[in-house]
């Protein structure tokens, strides 16, 4: 099944491509749900199901739909050709020279193709699947982590009534 | 082995997806019409075949036939795409609903997957890709109003969608819907706790959260699929047709059957989760355990069983449209946020508690 994943991931580099050189903001975005379709793909090759699915639900379902519907609301029109300016060419090429820097230095690090991680078994049966599994961590050992989340959107969410509802006073 | 999986699975997707589904997608739009007919004292359609079976037929012709016409304000290849989209994630969802138990021992569900309901609302949360980009692409204001309404009402729903069904996977322990099925076979429907481990004390108590849920679920399916009450996003008498009114000829068929095809999928789910999905009542004729074998014309009785009950749910779906009528917009909203989703989040907690008390 190897040409699957090779499908998948051309389909997500082709969606991610997409995004840049696209200049009409909703082909951008379409580009952008495809590629995460595609990343979904490859997280469900590799058995990471709860994953692959959380992937599609919340970023390709969701959060996807707000962008396009504010990119559609607001009616952004199409990016024209126009001159950058210095210092914005210059913070580009510095951000794009240090990533390839961080993505190069873990490549050669971590040891790609030597590197053996113990097997995760999964799908084994009624209460071992990795939702199971996943969820399980989360509630005993990462009950902390959670409870710092779930403050955080709480807080987040308040900030966003208390934003929105200043006009009224 | 490798091919056999694939055969296997090619045939049960054929099957089930393209001999079954689609004609009954096509014959609900048939039952649309002769039980609203009767619910408004008319005759329907009954001229073509026997009391107009073969209608669906020929309003299939008629919209192949039909001019393709794409008006001159659109964006070409946006409005191209928005009826494929709308249907495509409809027929996906078919994959994980388990339609019977075993044939030739092979179970009847296209793929066995352990995150089955999440996978269900993930591929559905997809179709509001289709009707956001038929308004937009049609570039008029109705389409356009349309489908900003659909997008706040979908989006709106399928939170208390999501969360409705919680209680019940905390009950099972399970989010495999073949597993699922299967206790409810051996223990009573979650609905109906009447034989097994569901004819006790617990199994009454745990009833209650689980009929809140069907609720919640049941009225956010409607809202998800865009029936009445809550087909505010192509109301005609302020929309003109919503979303689709710029489609002519098949992709506007394309549009009615994705709707269809989504109204399917959803009965066939809330049947899986609530009323026990391909089982008879009573434990009768359920093999002992999920790996079991079951003899061939069980597993032909529990498919007929499956078809059944959809059948019965999507008659519920249509009796409702024709009794009820539509709701306001604001009103809509406030539903969503102010009463079901909190409704289902209580319910989480009221299941929750009673496990705990019950353990």
């Amino acid at each position: 099944m190897t040409f699957l994943f090779f499908i998948f991931a051309a389909l997500t580099l082709i969606g991610g491509i997409g995004v840049v050189v696209n200049r009409n903001p909703v082909t951008s975005a379409f580009s952008m749900i495809v590629s995460f379709l595609g990343l979904a793909a490859l997280f469900i090759q590799l058995n990471a199901y709860l994953v692959g699915v959380l992937q599609v639900l919340v970023y390709a379902g969701a959060i996807m739909v707000l962008f396009l519907f504010i990119i559609m609301l607001l009616d952004i029109p199409k990016a024209e050709n126009k001159r950058f300016p210095v210092f914005t060419l210059g913070a580009s090429v510095v951000v794009v020279v240090s990533f390839v820097t961080l993505v190069i230095t873990v490549i050669t690090k971590s040891g790609v193709g030597t590197a053996k991680l113990p097997a995760i078994e999964a799908q084994k049966g009624p209460g071992q699947s990795d939702v199971h599994q996943i969820g399980e961590l989360l509630f005993s050992t990462y009950w902390f982590p959670v409870q710092i989340v779930a403050v955080l959107l709480l807080v987040s969410t308040v900030g966003v009534v208390v934003l929105s509802k200043r006009e009224l006073k | 082995m490798d091919w056999y999986i694939i055969l296997a699975a090619t045939i049960k997707i054929v099957v089930f997806v393209f001999l079954v589904t689609l004609p009954l997608v096509a014959m609900s739009v048939w039952a649309e019409r002769r039980v609203s007919a009767a619910i408004q004292d008319r005759v329907g359609p009954n001229r073509v075949g026997p009391a107009g079976l073969l209608q669906p037929v020929a309003d299939g012709i008629k919209f192949l036939l039909k001019e393709d016409f794409t008006p001159n304000h659109v964006r070409k290849s946006f409005y191209w795409l928005a009826p494929a989209l709308t249907m495509i994630p409809s027929l996906l969802t078919c994959a994980v609903i388990p339609f019977g138990s075993q044939l030739f021992g092979e179970k009847m569900v296209i793929a066995d997957l352990d995150v089955g309901p999440l996978f269900v609302f993930a591929v559905a949360s997809l179709t509001v890709y289709g009707i956001v980009l038929a308004g937009w692409a049609s570039n008029s204001k109705y389409p356009f109003l349309g489908s900003v309404r659909s997008t706040s009402q979908m989006i709106s729903y399928e939170i208390s969608l999501g969360l409705s069904i919680v209680p019940l996977l905390m009950i099972y322990g399970e989010l495999n819907l073949g597993r699922i099925v299967m206790e409810q076979a051996q223990n009573g429907w979650a609905l109906l706790p009447l034989w097994g481990e569901g004819l006790s004390v617990k199994g009454w108590l745990l009833a209650i959260p689980l009929f809140i849920s069907f609720i919640v679920f049941t009225t956010s399916m409607f809202a998800e699929t865009n029936r009445l009450p809550f087909d505010l996003p192509e109301c005609e008498t302020e929309l003109v047709a919503g979303y689709h009114t710029e489609y002519s000829s098949m992709k506007f068929a394309l549009f009615f059957l994705g709707e269809y095809a989504a109204m399917i999928i959803g009965s066939g789910l809330a049947v899986t989760l609530f009323f026990g999905g391909w089982s008879l009542p009573f434990g009768w004729l359920t093999p002992e355990s999920i790996d079991a074998e079951v003899p061939f014309w069980h597993g032909l009785i529990h498919i007929g069983v499956f078809f059944a009950k959809v059948i019965l749910f999507i008659i519920f779906f249509i009796a409702v449209r024709w009794t009820l009528p539509r709701f306001r917009y604001d009103q809509l909203m406030k539903l969503g946020w102010v009463v079901f989703f909190e409704l289902a989040l209580a319910n989480v907690i009221l299941t929750a508690l009673l496990l705990m008390w019950l353990k």
